[in-house]
């Protein structure tokens, strides 16, 4: 069972089926979050439902780009041999 | 009954017979020693034992309180977890040194006074460092002395922390340091942090991690940065600055992380990143972050051990550890790929895995101390850490590019030890009671609430649809990434330059000066010296004794014994007396 579930992640056969399947968890998780009960906030963001679905989708991005430009532009990415 | 058994010597003294069992009984007797100490933690009640004195000062061997307790329980599980995963190893040597790794972080976990945790702290080093020379090659061998020489600078460094802050406060005792931090206390501090890898003393880590030998990194990941970790909470909770080093470090590590290429590396990045909310937590301080902080390095430690164990089994089986050379694995480990990804939800904290029962506790004690910047900071490295280890790091390794290397599942006690843990990493996430009746306050927290469970959910699946859309930005090159290690590696080699260069050039001036006037100049001196010691002095002193010893002859030849010779010898005598009184007295 376990090889089967692996191979559906892995198998390109299974590509439009994975694609179909995320699409539909992400449409589910911003519609749950706007019925979910919010008893207990502090923060202003934390009454806004979806936030945290765009703050992940920016923070994603912006953790890659930054990460890459610092690892490029800033220097710190380096030749294997860099220290030989 | 006896009444208390310290865990640590369990280990330690557990380690001697090792190398001189033979190897069907060494297997039984690996896992024997690990389990022993689970019960021997079991069975302890908080208290303070072998109190002494030494040298004037109050000495601790063990105090046992809840922290310490939860601590110590993590570590003896995980002992047995990582002494399964090496189980199929032949020599005794990283054996040995794992055991007495896991002894020193015990000791130092029960230490109730410096000394005894100073001890135990060296100890931890030592013995971990074997791990990484056990792995040999050049590149290991100067991974390993790096990793020694900063630990046993840092050791110092807490040293001369304890002796000023000894003197100061007049106690060698162990716990919370009050009032105003002192000069001693700073010191005692900064050895704390370089062995929790907080930036910018973080690179020893991510040096020597990856180098070390695929089971030994397993053990590395669990008990340096985690016994740092509980002598910060034991000693300064709510100390602001910790705060803001934990949140820097969370994120450190998850943008150092994309950068990597190395999978270890890569994974030793998320430590530094993982115990930034651990810093954090117990910089915070209150009752409910410094739980989270407690339970979040209970969780951690499995997981990451877990990630490690994965990350390894593919080392082992292809031989191979750059993202750049691995690809399609998850046709030939699924079991592998399907331990990991627990490993992996557990580390990003989905629902129903161990991160999201204690992580949540951390980001939620900021929430309550009104710290909104900590919280968006420390969620934002979780959005990272998903990507890394739950995406890219799977990605590359498992799928991806199928790079047609040969592999198999690795060895089967590889995989149960993984599934041990794997099954942890569910179990707390599931049932996360028992931990929580484990951590030192009481806990009013309640993870599974529908906006919590939503709210993470939104940030880590929407982080998987960045990782898809920017899926080619992330493709893993062929490079190294700088990071503070540079100042003493490239320092090392500058001084190394001095040495060589200046500096030996000066001395051999110094030795050309000495050789061509110098010692012959000596030497001249000298020679003209013993000349006339020789024909000088020992001449005359010789003369003068041989003229002694024949006048000596001359006079033992005139004592004849007869009597007639000296009566003729005193007329002889008088005669010349008469004459020279004659002669002078007239």
């Amino acid at each position: 069972m376990i090889k089967s579930i692996v191979d559906f992640f892995g198998d390109e056969a299974y590509a439009r089926y994975r694609h179909r399947l995320f699409y539909l968890v992400l449409a589910l998780i911003v519609v749950a979050d706007f019925v979910v009960p919010r008893d207990h906030v502090e923060y202003l963001w934390e009454r806004l439902p979806g936030w945290s679905a765009v703050y992940g989708f920016v923070s994603c991005v912006l953790l890659i780009f930054v990460s890459k430009f610092l690892g490029h532009q800033g220097g710190l990415m380096r030749r294997e041999d860099y220290y030989d | 009954m006896i009444e208390f058994v310290h865990p640590a010597l369990l280990f330690v003294l557990g380690a001697v017979p090792i190398p001189f069992l033979p190897r069907s009984i060494r297997k039984a007797y690996l896992l024997l020693i690990p389990v022993l100490a689970i019960f021997a933690v079991l069975a302890l009640q908080p208290g303070s034992y072998g109190a002494a004195q030494f040298l004037g000062q109050e000495i601790l061997i063990a105090k046992v309180d809840k922290l310490s307790i939860v601590f110590a329980t993590v570590f003896t599980i995980m002992a047995l977890i990582g002494t399964v995963y090496a189980l199929h190893l032949t020599e005794a040597g990283q054996h040995v040194a794992a055991f007495v790794y896991v002894g020193s972080a015990l000791g130092v976990v029960f230490a109730g006074d410096y000394l005894t945790l100073y001890l135990f702290w060296e100890g931890m080093a030592f013995a971990s460092a074997y791990l990484v020379f056990a792995q040999g090659g050049e590149k290991a061998i100067g991974a390993a002395f790096r990793y020694l020489m900063v630990h046993v600078t840092g050791g110092v460094v807490l040293l001369g922390g304890v002796v000023l802050h000894a003197l100061a406060s007049g106690s060698l005792l162990f716990g919370p340091i009050e009032g105003n931090i002192g000069a001693g206390a700073y010191l005692i501090l900064a050895g704390f942090l370089l062995n929790a890898a907080v930036p910018p003393l973080n690179a020893w880590l991510t040096d020597a991690y990856p180098e070390a030998t695929v089971t030994g990194a397993v053990f590395m990941s669990a008990f340096t940065t985690k016994t740092a970790v509980y002598v910060l909470a034991r000693a300064f909770p709510g100390t602001e600055l910790l705060v803001w080093l934990g949140t820097a470090m969370a994120l450190y590590g998850v943008v150092y992380a994309v950068l990597e290429n190395d999978c270890r590396r890569l994974l030793a990045y998320h430590i530094v990143s993982q115990v930034g909310y651990m810093v954090a937590g117990v910089g915070i301080g209150t009752e409910v972050a410094v739980n989270g902080a407690t339970s979040h390095a209970f969780a951690h430690i499995l997981y990451k051990a877990l990630l490690f164990m994965g990350a390894g089994a593919v080392i082992y089986v292809t031989g191979r550890r750059k993202l750049t050379e691995l690809g399609g694995l998850y046709r030939t480990m699924p079991l592998t790929v399907a331990l990991y990804m627990i490993g992996a939800f557990a580390i990003s904290a989905f629902p129903f895995f161990s991160g999201f029962v204690t992580k949540s506790m951390v980001v939620a004690a900021a929430g309550e101390d009104h710290r909104a910047l900590v919280m968006l900071a420390l969620t934002m490295a979780s959005s990272g850490t998903f990507l890394h280890t739950g995406l890219k790091l799977p990605y590359y390794m498992f799928f991806g590019t199928d790079r047609g290397l040969q592999a198999r599942e690795p060895p089967g006690n590889m995989l149960v030890a993984m599934a041990m843990a794997a099954t942890l990493c569910v179990a707390i996430g599931v049932f996360p009671g028992p931990l929580y009746a484990l951590l030192p306050y009481q806990v009013a927290f309640e993870p599974y609430t529908g906006a919590h469970i939503t709210e993470s959910l939104g940030v880590l699946m929407f982080t998987a649809l960045g990782f898809v859309l920017f899926l080619r930005a992330l493709d893993p090159e062929n490079t190294i990434s700088i990071d503070t290690d540079w100042f003493y590696r490239k320092g090392a080699r500058a001084f190394m330059w001095f040495a060589e260069r200046p500096l030996a050039r000066y001395e051999k001036a110094v030795s050309d000066v000495s050789e061509t006037a110098a010692l012959p100049l000596l030497h001249g001196t000298a020679r003209t010296g013993l000349r006339i010691d020789i024909h000088g002095v020992d001449a005359i002193v010789n003369g003068v004794a041989h003229a002694i010893l024949d006048g000596g002859g001359v006079l033992r030849r005139l004592q004849t014994g007869v009597v007639t010779h000296y009566a003729l010898a005193m007329i002889a005598g008088l005669i010349a007396a008469i004459a020279v009184f004659a002669v002078v007295w007239r």
